[in-house]
């Protein structure tokens, strides 16, 4: 019996490939809105974490100077070296310190010149920074401490340096420093505001301080937690070393800022997670609209069906005979629109996310509520008027009009 | 199956029925205590203005609805306490119906709408599609088996919904309006076709019709009027 129950649906279907058509359809566009918006918008949500991440591991930053809110800050004595060596002595979990200075310098090469950012700092900064060397090494044992000059280029520099040609052991000059390039950085692209990541050029920390400074100050220390967890307790015992060592007395502000790549990240995820929401809500939009849609073909077609139902059960047929018959034939459609939905929206939000260099990331959990959600619908809508009629007299149902 | 040799039993004994609807003030008798005993292979005709109650002991009969009260025999067995499914069956196994609007399948072929009874029945497709081709010819619409209702003629929609409603060789074929919708000369044709089937295969047609040329073509005719029988007159069939 079930065999030819679904044999006489699908013939029904086949039948009425108009209604079929555009019920399916509604669902197809219920389930694809969904899916692929929502699966964007993850994608999007998931490049911006990403693109944080790469701008440093659980990574903390001080710099000298209050937060800036309008105007300039006045007065802040720089950070040392010492400030640094207490950092990775006295507070647990700080897994590494990376001080560092900078400043922006001319780099020349042949009759090529880039304005770049000249950065002093120590082998820990690639670390901290999640810096990842492409060509060459990393600073040896005298470099660091002050010896020959060496340096390593950012993919950037090196692009508008040599171009082509391989870069290692060649001598550029930056500002007045002549030195020897190493190394190279393995490119980071832009980070989520649009700078460029690949711009700088790294000399030893050492270096920097005695040819560019003159003094022993440090621009700026980074360092890294052992976790990401740790590190709000990290930056809270952070502030506290740093009003000591800079001696400021109880109740007066802050001479220096602690930058945290969380709070940044936090940010940003809130703001594409409110994005997501937002095409979450209209992908919903596009749902219900979808839905209204098959409601609206069913219940059009009632009194059609409403005679078929009475034709059938006078021939001879039992009402749920007939119910089980509508039912296949609606679980058949909406199974069928949906897992096309599911194919165009997945593979849409691919292609799209390819396009646009989003992560494709599928959210299982919304594959399946807009999945149950348009199936719901479409069984719904379909075996409703169905039970309705199938609950009627015969001879009622036939002159239903 | 009752066939020619059961000619005379009784096929439906109905006793003292009443359908009532409603309660109280609002209280219609459609049935006010009808007795009618219909005989095996016989052609009645079912006459009566509207309101008098033929519809409602046509659904009775086409065991389509209950009674209200009173006792109700299809071949011999008493319908009183069955469920609506027992009475699908009963319909299923012994009834054809034919009617006013023909009441076919929309884009679907003939054949189809012919086999239609059979696959309820869970006959193998093979020997459904023979049989309802047979039908089909037996009413003169070889050649039409796949066209679709609205590629006919009323006449011959109407012939399609009486191969429907004998494909199964019913016990009992009832027929509501069978004419109201065709032309004087279909109407002949279809009433020729009736009349064929219950003297060539022994089939009990009720016909309900309030159209007296249409009732000549009975054995008998019932007369309905005010949930009562007025008159019931054996005529010599034409």
């Amino acid at each position: 019996m079930f065999a030819s129950t679904l044999v006489m649906a699908f013939r029904e279907i086949r039948r009425n490939m108009m209604r079929s058509v555009l019920t399916t359809l509604g669902i197809v566009i219920g389930v694809g809105a969904v899916i692929m918006l929502v699966t964007l918008g993850q994608g999007a949500t998931d490049r911006v974490t990403a693109d944080v991440a790469k701008m440093g591991v659980n990574m903390l930053t001080v710099v000298p100077g209050a937060e800036r809110r309008g105007g300039a800050s006045v007065g802040a004595s720089s950070l040392t070296l010492d400030d640094a060596r207490a950092i990775l002595a006295q507070i647990p979990s700080v897994a590494t310190v990376a001080p560092s200075s900078g400043r922006g310098m001319l780099v020349v090469y042949a009759n090529q010149n880039w304005s770049s950012t000249l950065t002093g700092a120590t082998n820990d900064y690639f670390t901290v920074r999640d810096l990842k060397i492409g060509t060459g090494r990393i600073f040896n044992e005298v470099e660091s401490q002050g010896g020959t000059p060496a340096c390593i280029l950012g993919p950037t520099v090196q692009r508008q340096l040599f171009g082509q040609q391989d870069p290692i052991d060649a001598t550029v000059r930056v500002g007045k420093i002549a030195c020897r390039v190493i190394g190279t950085t393995q490119p980071k692209g832009q980070n989520t505001f649009g700078m460029d990541q690949d711009d700088f050029v790294l000399i030893p920390l050492a270096t920097f301080q005695r040819r560019i400074l003159g003094s022993h100050d440090v621009g700026a220390i980074s360092l890294s937690a052992t976790s990401d967890a740790a590190i709000p307790k990290v930056k809270e015992q952070l502030g506290l070393l740093m009003r000591e060592r800079r001696k400021l007395p109880y109740g007066a502000p802050d001479d220096f800022s602690v930058r945290d790549m969380k709070e940044i990240s936090e940010t940003l995820s809130s703001v594409t997670g409110a994005l997501t929401a937002l095409l979450g809500a209209v992908a919903a939009v596009s749902l219900v609209v979808g839905g209204i849609g098959i409601m609206n073909i069913m219940l059009v077609s009632v009194t059609e069906r409403t005679r078929e139902i009475g034709i059938r059960l006078a021939i001879g047929a039992r009402a749920h005979e007939v119910l089980l018959q509508f039912l296949v034939e609606a679980v058949m459609l909406s199974l069928f629109g949906g897992v096309i939905g599911m194919v165009l929206g997945l593979g849409g939000s691919y292609a799209a996310g390819r396009a646009l260099k989003f992560p494709f990331r599928v959210m299982p959990e919304i594959v399946v509520i807009a999945f149950a959600f348009s199936f719901v619908v479409g069984v719904a809508f379909g075996f409703f008027p169905a039970r309705r009629a199938a609950r009627m007299n015969p001879i009622d149902a036939l002159r239903h009009e | 199956m009752s066939g020619p040799d059961d000619r005379g039993a009784p096929l439906i004994v109905m006793r003292d029925v009443f359908k009532i609807y409603g309660s109280g003030e609002s209280e219609v008798r459609a049935l006010d205590g009808v007795d009618l005993t219909i005989a095996n292979g016989d052609f009645v005709a079912v006459m009566g203005p509207s309101g008098s109650g033929k519809s409602t002991c046509m659904n009775l009969l086409g065991c389509l609805d209950r009674p209200t009260s009173g006792s109700y025999y299809f071949r011999g067995v008493d319908l009183a306490n069955t469920t609506l499914d027992q009475l699908a069956l009963i319909r299923r196994h012994y009834l054809g119906f034919v009617f006013q609007g023909f009441n076919l399948l929309a884009r679907t072929t003939a054949l189809e709408n012919v086999e239609l009874p059979l696959v309820y029945r869970g006959l193998p497709t093979a020997e459904r599609r023979t049989l309802a081709a047979k039908a089909l010819a037996d009413v003169g619409l070889q050649g039409r088996e796949l066209h679709t209702p609205a590629e006919l003629s009323g006449g011959q929609q109407q012939r399609v919904a009486i191969a429907r409603a004998m494909v199964t060789a019913p016990s009992l074929l009832l027929a509501d309006e069978p004419t109201g919708n065709l032309d004087s000369a279909r109407k002949l044709e279809i009433m020729h076709l009736l009349r064929a089937l219950n003297r060539d295969r022994g089939i009990t047609i009720i016909v309900v019709t309030h159209e007296s040329d249409v009732a000549q073509f009975a054995s008998r005719t019932v007369t309905f009027r005010d949930g009562r029988i007025e008159k019931d007159e054996r005529g010599a069939a034409a």
